[in-house]
């Protein structure tokens, strides 16, 4: 199922993305890896933040979500938005390698939950999901 | 110097780094990610892992130095450090912050601080190897453009 992404009520074919993470050197490397894909994006950092970027309106093809951040983490994030009723591909983030962590984060509603450090060649297999 | 043979020093030194263990595959990334567009990546994401590191260190420190030690406040920034760490590539960083979070888990104070010496020395050796190498890397860049 092929999202689209809006900025402020206008259709376009770009794809968009959300990464949400609190690491700054985490952010910054997967900006660049989004940037190469020519997949606009924006970065908060944390999941609180996600959630209020979203109920201003905004909303993304692809959301990375990490799983361990302040004020409001991942799982908790991931099923907020979920409750509000967003269905964008949600694609976990983390790394934890706890079993019972990631299924966890997974039943919060995630899409799909890659570990970290996050690369190109599994960047390119969750955007491959959303073009199905 | 030569140009050739600053270029072959600087591939002479690549390899070492990843040979002896300091950098591994995620440092490959970021090198992949540098191009035309954003010809100092690999520059900016170490500065800033830089920047990240010390002021991590200093809230360690400080943590560890604090009566009663907070385990759990020391576990999350030794957790942001290790992220980073990862991210970058930096193996010997990474694993002795792995050595650090297992005496936090275990709320081993003394094996905390002296992990934390470890991990202060690897990140100390790979800063300086880090800096001499892309320091080569801008020489032999200018050199090529000369």
């Amino acid at each position: 199922m092929a999202a689209q992404g809006r900025h402020g009520g206008q259709e376009s074919n770009k794809m968009t993305a959300l990464v949400v993470d609190d690491n700054t050197v985490n952010r910054m490397i997967h900006h660049r890896l989004l940037d190469n894909l020519g997949i606009e994006n924006v970065a908060v950092v944390n999941g609180k933040e996600a959630v209020d970027i979203h109920c201003s309106g905004k909303t993304f093809d692809l959301i990375l979500m990490d799983m361990d951040m302040p004020v409001m983490n991942g799982i908790e994030a991931t099923r907020q938005l979920r409750e509000m009723g967003i269905r964008s591909m949600i694609a976990g983030v983390s790394t934890r390698s706890m079993e019972r962590e990631i299924r966890e984060f997974i039943e919060a509603g995630l899409d799909d939950y890659q570990e970290k450090p996050l690369t190109m060649s599994k960047l390119i297999s969750i955007v491959h999901k959303i073009n199905g | 110097m030569d140009r050739n043979r600053l270029q072959h020093q600087v591939a002479c030194m690549r390899r070492s780094l990843f040979d002896q263990g300091y950098l591994d595959e995620p440092f490959i990334q970021l090198e992949e990610l540098q191009d035309d567009a954003n010809p100092n990546f690999v520059q900016e994401i170490v500065t800033l892992f830089y920047t990240d590191s010390a002021r991590l260190i200093q809230n360690i420190e400080h943590a560890l130095n604090s009566r009663p030690i907070d385990f759990d406040k020391l576990d999350d920034y030794m957790h942001q450090f290790k992220g980073s760490s990862s991210s970058i590539g930096a193996k010997k960083v990474t694993n002795e912050c792995t050595v650090f979070r297992e005496y936090c888990s275990a709320e081993n104070a003394e094996g905390c601080i002296r992990s934390f010496q470890q991990v202060k020395q690897e990140y100390a050796i790979l800063r300086r190897k880090l800096e001499v190498y892309l320091q080569m890397v801008r020489q032999a860049a200018v050199s090529r453009t000369a």
